[in-house]
């Protein structure tokens, strides 16, 4: 009775298909020894950039598909035709379903080898096994924490064990429409309360009806992370068994941004894209947004922008950041695909610079260090930010307790459903009983 | 015919006791003709087997468990699954009821819309006119687009601040309408692309049911003096039923069923409104991978579905049987 063609019938029979296809998957599987598989025996090699052993093709599974999926491509494209004994192919899906299909498809033997997570879900995949430590294959490439930022080095480490090699940090950033501010008297980048504030206002005064769009779906829950840590506050406590998101700092940060609303400043119900939209067609004056988005506003030609660390609202600097860690998954079972896995992510993370330019930060300090990355204007200026990054605790599960809880509590209070305190109070009960779900299932 | 009875013995058997009369018919069936049924019917219960009752099954007993597929442990939790999405204030309970309400809301907002317009093209593309072929492919065409064509193109047509249809909305002097964030405007952002999406899959069923009615009893209709509106009324409608149920059905399956417009237009906002069955349990199953939990949702899902379906078809037999 379901239509074979029609996707709205993406059904539970299909749900349930697809888990129990990979239960049977996994029990086909189960014999073979994760221990077996969990000590990367790369051969020693200079550097480890050097793979010498018969030819392997590696499946690298990525989320980049936007304008980063193109970067990738090309240092992906480059390192195959440098490497002759090693095929690297690239399979690029939505952020949102390559989490969910990356487990399945690894269980099934038929995932990548090779792929690029983010920080919050680090934890989360290698609690399930997902994949591999790599303190190894980090001895082997001598990389210590000396080479990256300290913040996004330690974000790779999951009991006291390595499961990411970090690539980059994506912080979010502050855009302006610099024609209109300058038009406004406003010469620079606006950097605290004041003259954020102030700049808003000036902006109306000058002919823009709303200079500040706030958003109700993402990125609002970034910028409240963000106003969170500049309050004082933080998502969760330190061990992340609790939340701690509905503190005063909390309360206060949502009432910063629907104050925007309020005054007129931003208009109602700002949908998703909307604000980002608004921006590029200059009937929205200043947005936060993540630092990949540099990219899209320099596609717009009559567009005069700036960016500068997200200005500090509260009582100290803080900014949402994630970052993307290279991971090696079990199905990297023998040790010539490790060698040439770590050849690879060798490969890429000295080359970070090309990276770089799709709108990243550079988690290696030799190529942020370098004259070529300082040259890039609006990253190097974002990099800033790296000391004031609020990353969430690595314990498995957190990436998902985001949006059921205050990704939703923004939404209800930026749209007017519901008060400040009230929405985040639901919301952090909602997230302790997650948490306290995720440490029984996770034996955490 | 006694020749080729003869001949293939299968088919006599088959065939014999059909002649007799519907005494010996019944019996015959069971007695001869079970194995020869089972051997016809063999392929499509061995896809029935593997592709539902397996997983079903599976499903089941997943739903028993405290499952992620990838942990060494799946403790056995017996109901409590079950249990807690009846008991208010639990983890699941609350968003899964809720979203069960959202699903029920489509569903009432969406199937009238879904069958009254699809008939009233299909019995107005089934008269005879120059371009008609034209009109029923327009029709039909949007229906061949994936959902995420026509979730993202109405997502940005119905934005209520940078969309379309605002913009000429306030050139007529109309306020911006937050069609994708607030209710009930976010039902109209889910309804009206649905509608746009698959009307003309139900109207090519009824343009078949339509043009499967005979001529004659148009034609007695009209000596009897019944004019349009009664031919529509004793002839049409009646003519129509059995295709009827099935759309109906299906509409209602397929109601319930809806993710794609509300995962891509409204997001689930606002806040968890517009978020329905199979969006929770996605995001429960699949992204939290609190699978035993999914799939104890699922099966309330698919025995509510059950029951919708088992009432919609009784009622229209039942009415059926009255004539």
């Amino acid at each position: 009775m379901i239509r074979p063609n029609d996707p709205t019938s993406l059904s539970r029979r299909r749900l349930l298909g697809a888990a129990a296809g990979a239960g049977v998957a996994f029990a086909t599987l189960g014999g073979r020894s994760f221990a077996g598989a969990s000590r990367p025996a790369a051969r020693s090699t200079a550097a480890g950039a050097i793979y010498d052993g018969p030819a392997v093709t590696l499946r690298f599974w990525n989320g980049f598909t936007g304008g980063d999926g193109p970067f990738m491509l090309d240092l992906v494209d480059t390192f195959n035709s440098e490497q002759p004994n090693i095929t690297v192919e690239m399979t690029t899906m939505q952020w949102g379903d390559f989490y969910a299909k990356v487990p399945n498809a690894v269980a099934a033997g038929s995932g990548p080898e090779i792929a690029v997570l983010h920080i919050d879900q680090l934890a989360t995949n290698a609690a399930r096994r997902v994949i591999l430590p790599l303190d190894d294959l980090a001895a082997e490439l001598e990389l210590t924490e000396d080479d990256f930022h300290p913040v996004v080095w330690s974000a790779g480490i999951y009991q006291e064990e390595r499961f990411g090699i970090p690539l980059d940090v994506h912080p979010l950033g502050f855009y302006a429409n610099t024609g209109q501010l300058s038009a406004a008297g406003i010469t620079e980048l606006p950097a605290d309360k004041a003259g954020f504030e102030g700049a808003v206002t000036a902006l109306q005064e000058s002919g823009v009806e709303h200079p500040f769009w706030v958003t109700a779906t993402w990125p609002a829950h970034l910028m409240f992370i963000s106003l969170l840590g500049q309050f004082g506050g933080s998502l969760y406590d330190e061990e992340g068994a609790t939340a701690t998101f509905n503190s005063e700092a909390g309360v206060e940060s949502l009432n910063w941004l629907t104050s925007f609303i309020d005054s007129g400043a931003s208009p109602e119900d700002v949908a998703a894209d909307a604000q980002a939209q608004a921006f590029r067609q200059q009937t929205n004056s200043l947005t936060w947004d993540g630092i990949w988005m540099m990219n899209e506003w320099a596609k717009i030609d009559d567009l005069e922008w700036g960016a500068s660390a997200v200005p500090v609202i509260g009582d100290q600097p803080a900014v949402w950041a994630s970052s993307h860690q290279f991971v090696v998954t079990r199905q990297a079972s023998n040790d010539d695909m490790l060698a040439a896995a770590s050849a690879f992510i060798a490969w890429i993370s000295e080359r970070s610079i090309e990276w770089a330019v799709s709108g990243q930060i550079p988690a290696r300090n030799s190529v942020r260090e370098s004259e070529e990355f300082q040259a890039l204007e609006v990253q190097s200026t974002l990099a800033a930010q790296l000391p004031d990054v609020v990353f969430p605790p690595t314990v498995p599960g957190i990436g998902d307790v985001t949006a059921p809880t205050f990704e939703l509590a923004v939404n209800e209070v930026i749209l007017g459903k519901s008060s400040a305190q009230e929405a985040l109070d639901s919301a952090a009960q909602r997230a302790d009983e997650l948490l306290a779900d995720n440490r029984s299932k996770y034996g955490g | 015919m006694a020749e080729t009875l003869a001949a293939t013995p299968t088919r006599a058997r088959w065939a014999l006791p059909a002649g007799r009369g519907r005494r010996g018919r019944a019996g015959g069936v069971n007695s001869v003709g079970l194995g020869t049924a089972l051997v016809f019917l063999a392929p499509y219960l061995v896809l029935f087997g593997t592709f539902i009752v397996a997983p079903v099954v599976y499903g089941l007993w997943i739903s028993l468990h405290d499952w992620d597929f990838l942990l060494p442990g799946k403790p056995w939790v017996g109901l409590e699954n079950y249990v807690e999405l009846f008991t208010s204030g639990s983890v699941s309970s609350g968003p899964f009821w809720a979203s069960m309400r959202a699903t029920g809301i489509f569903i009432v907002l969406s199937v009238p819309f879904l069958i009254i317009l699809p008939l009233f093209l299909a019995i107005a593309l089934n008269r005879k006119f120059p371009g008609r072929n034209l009109f029923r492919a327009v029709v039909f065409a949007p229906y061949v687009l994936g959902v995420a064509v026509v979730g993202l193109l109405w997502r940005y047509l119905l934005d209520p601040n940078v969309g379309v249809i605002n913009h000429y909305l306030g050139e007529l002097g109309i306020d911006a309408i937050p069609f994708t964030t607030d209710t009930p405007w976010a039902w109209f952002a889910l309804v009206v692309p649905t509608l746009w999406w698959t009307a003309g899959y139900n109207m090519v069923i009824l343009l078949a049911g339509l043009q499967d009615i005979p001529r004659e009893l148009y034609e007695a209709a009209r000596i009897d003096g019944a004019g349009r509106r009664n031919q529509f009324r004793h002839v049409t409608l009646p003519g129509l039923r059995p295709v009827m149920v099935f759309v109906i059905t299906i509409t209602i399956l397929a109601s319930a069923n809806v993710f794609g417009q509300p995962y891509l237009i409204t997001q689930g906002q606002p806040g968890r409104e517009t978020r329905t069955a199979i969006m929770q349990i996605g995001e429960v199953g699949l992204r939290q991978f609190n699978m035993g939990r999914a799939s104890a949702q699922s099966m309330v899902l698919t025995l509510s579905l059950m029951a919708v379906s088992l009432m919609c078809l009784s009622f229209l037999r039942e009415r059926k049987a009255k004539r």
